[in-house]
């Protein structure tokens, strides 16, 4: 990990990938704020959201209990697994045990945050991703840099290039949207037909019932949940909803946040498995990897309410600059620098949580109403109690301000040096070597002769 | 009617001008203002710097300077909203006291200059003052308003952040700062200091001739 500026210093220097991202997402929020004025009760199905979800963590072991029972009973097999090579093992187990040597998938950011592709690569296993943002990503080998649109950073022109490259050696294909993504069907429509197993993630699973729940836009979800013979879904144990009803909510909420469509495409929901009709075989994982010590952080676990509809990137300032590769975790944008820190460990991704403005963009969106900028703030102050030496030049210096505002004489006394551009408070004016990045756009204020309070004495 | 003024730390060191302002402005409007001298920070800094218990302390001290009064005005959108998110009540944003306390609209300013209003983050999102400033700036005298594009967006000031991540909030006030110019205003204006200090900055640094003036400051002006 390079760290957020380091990563965003690099990808600011990309005017392509600014244009390409800037474009796509001012696109998308114009049409979101659209789709959600359509709907009157909007406020409300967003407490509802966040209800559920608050709900669903606070009781998530009976939940969890619930749906593996039901998975069960519909004649599906549950697994269980603490981290990422647990559940890379499973899945790995299930497909030697059915000699596959390919998969298909259907786009899942959990199957990407445990590394899957690259695990199964190394026991002989070929993961064939086959949402087409995905397949780009794949093929490009490259890293997703948005939740929902995986190549938001890529333009046709790059994309028509890639393709020439890798999956239609020797065409020439069209300039046209569709022409490009011709030669996308055609490569997938052969691995649908023939590719025995598929993997999925899960957007919910529904404790009540068993039933898992994906919601896509291309179809190629719905041709890998019924083709395969066997069919496995890597699902975070935070997907979990208590009940059927609660979808009511929830495929209101997701389309109108993430695609700003009032409906997706695809909605497949599938209980266990049944004769006659899909897979043959249901796995199900339950992937814990970080989640429980989330949930263990009383102002943090809201982070794990998150349906992943992408709507607080687009919305990001900060987002919308550097783009998906800066923040280097599958989770981006606003929810990743909550998210990534606390599922990895604070030390391991320790500057993200600085990586917003605290403008508040994310939470005025967010559908299940995360409050992204308190929890930033509360990372911030975990970061700085647990990650960072208490002898440290900030540490030190942060001390000496408390000190100083605690005392109005000390106040007064700093201001006076101030003038002279010294002590603590010529630090706001910006006149010490640490804001060099402040100083290299901007001029600084000049330090005004008499304060208020020197004016206030004397009138 | 008596209040406290709280001019915030930055405003009392590197913009006594808008401090000035306030105390023109409401003793004008017939507000008795009084500026208790034990007051420092409202501990924003820390907070958002991860020094929660430092920043807490500076909320209670404020508390206790300020117990006496039965409101608080302040020119920073930004340290009322962060008082008012922990839990203190009476402090009002100085064009929320204008319109909603006093009730006025029009308080006899006159500005004849085009001014752009940039709606700061946490006046927006955190304190929800909505069109309050634009209210009071349509019924100054003389000015010649203009939209600002892309006004909802963040300028990259974000405090620490424009510090701790200096090239992403570089790469935010560029853009800013280009919509600011296409408007062709002379001021940009604003309800807080500290997003004007980086607007402020970096037009001076490029020699834009546009100044950026607190609102309290037009709100003040007299012919």
């Amino acid at each position: 990990m390079k760290g957020f500026p380091a990563a965003a210093h690099e990808t600011l220097q990309d005017a392509q990938l600014r244009r390409n991202i800037g474009k796509a997402t001012s696109t998308i929020r114009a049409k979101r704020e659209h789709a959600v004025a359509e709907v009157p009760d909007w406020e409300a199905l967003r407490d509802a959201g966040a209800a559920i979800k608050a709900r669903a963590m606070a009781t998530l072991p009976e939940q969890l209990e619930r749906l593996e029972a039901s998975v069960t009973r519909a004649g599906g097999v549950v697994h269980w697994a603490r981290d990422a090579a647990e559940a890379n093992a499973i899945v790995a187990g299930i497909a030697h045990g059915h000699g596959a040597r390919q998969l298909i998938k259907v786009k899942s950011l959990a199957t990407d945050e445990i590394g899957m592709n690259d695990a199964l690569a190394e026991e002989g296993i070929e993961a064939i991703e086959t949402d087409l943002a995905e397949l780009i990503i794949q093929l490009a080998h490259e890293h997703s840099s948005h939740i929902l649109v995986p190549a938001i950073h890529k333009n046709r022109a790059e994309i028509r290039t890639l393709f020439e490259r890798t999956i239609a050696t020797g065409e020439h294909l069209g300039w046209e949207a569709k022409d490009i993504a011709e030669a996308a069907r055609r490569h997938l429509r052969e691995k649908f037909l023939t590719v025995p197993m598929a993997t999925s993630g899960a957007n919910f699973g529904i404790a009540e019932t068993g039933t898992i729940c994906v919601v896509e836009s291309e179809g190629n979800g719905r041709m890998c949940t019924t083709l395969p013979e066997v069919l496995v879904t890597v699902m975070g144990i935070e997907k979990v909803l208590p009940e059927w009803r609660d979808l009511e909510v929830f495929l209101q909420l997701l389309p109108r946040s993430s695609t700003a469509e009032r409906m997706n495409p695809y909605t497949s929901l599938w209980t266990g498995v049944r004769d006659g009709d899909g897979p043959r075989e249901f796995h199900l994982i339950l992937l814990d990897n970080g989640r429980t010590d989330v949930l263990a952080d009383e102002v943090g676990r809201q982070a794990l309410h998150c349906i992943r509809c992408s709507a607080c990137l687009n919305e990001c300032p900060v987002y919308t600059r550097v783009g998906g590769q800066a923040y280097e975790s599958v989770y981006p944008g606003p929810i990743g620098a909550i998210l990534t820190p606390q599922l990895r460990g604070l030390g391991e991704a320790p500057t993200l949580p600085w990586a917003s403005s605290l403008c508040g963009a994310c939470y005025e969106v967010c559908p299940v109403k995360i409050d992204i900028p308190s929890v930033l703030i509360h990372l911030r102050a975990r970061v700085v109690k647990e990650e960072k030496s208490h002898a440290s030049p900030e540490h030190l210096a942060m001390a000496a301000i408390g000190k100083m505002f605690a005392s109005p004489k000390r106040y007064e006394r700093a201001q006076r040096l101030a003038k002279l551009g010294r002590g603590p408070l010529a630090h706001l004016g910006g006149s010490v070597p640490i804001l060099s990045g402040w100083t290299a756009m901007r001029d600084l204020p000049d330090i005004p002769d008499q304060t208020f309070r020197d004016w206030w004495r004397a009138r | 009617m008596r209040v406290a003024l709280f001019v915030t730390c930055f405003n009392d060191t590197l913009f006594p001008g808008t401090g000035r302002a306030v105390v023109e402005l409401l003793e004008r409007l017939g507000v008795e203002v009084e500026f208790p001298e034990a007051q420092t920070c409202c501990g924003q800094l820390h907070t958002n710097s991860g020094y929660a218990d430092d920043g807490d302390a500076l909320v209670e001290r404020f508390e206790r300077v300020f117990a006496d009064y039965e409101a608080v005005v302040s020119p920073s959108a930004s340290c009322v909203a962060h008082l008012r998110g922990h839990g203190v009540e009476r402090v009002f944003e100085l064009t929320e006291f204008l319109v909603d306390v006093l009730g006025v609209e029009d308080v006899g300013a006159t500005y004849p200059h085009r001014v752009a209003y940039h709606s700061t983050c946490h006046s927006l999102r955190l304190l929800k003052i909505g069109d309050r400033p634009l209210r009071l700036l349509r019924a100054v005298q003389g000015i010649e308003l203009v939209e600002l594009e892309g006004a909802r967006e963040c300028c990259g000031f974000g405090g620490v952040f424009a510090v701790k991540n200096a090239d992403t909030s570089m790469a935010m006030l560029s853009d800013k700062l280009r919509h600011v110019l296409d408007t062709g205003a002379e001021v940009c204006t604003s309800a807080d200091n500290s997003c004007l200090m980086s607007i402020g900055g970096a037009l001076r640094r490029q020699r834009a001739g546009v100044r950026t003036v607190h609102i309290a400051e037009i709100l003040a002006a007299r012919e």
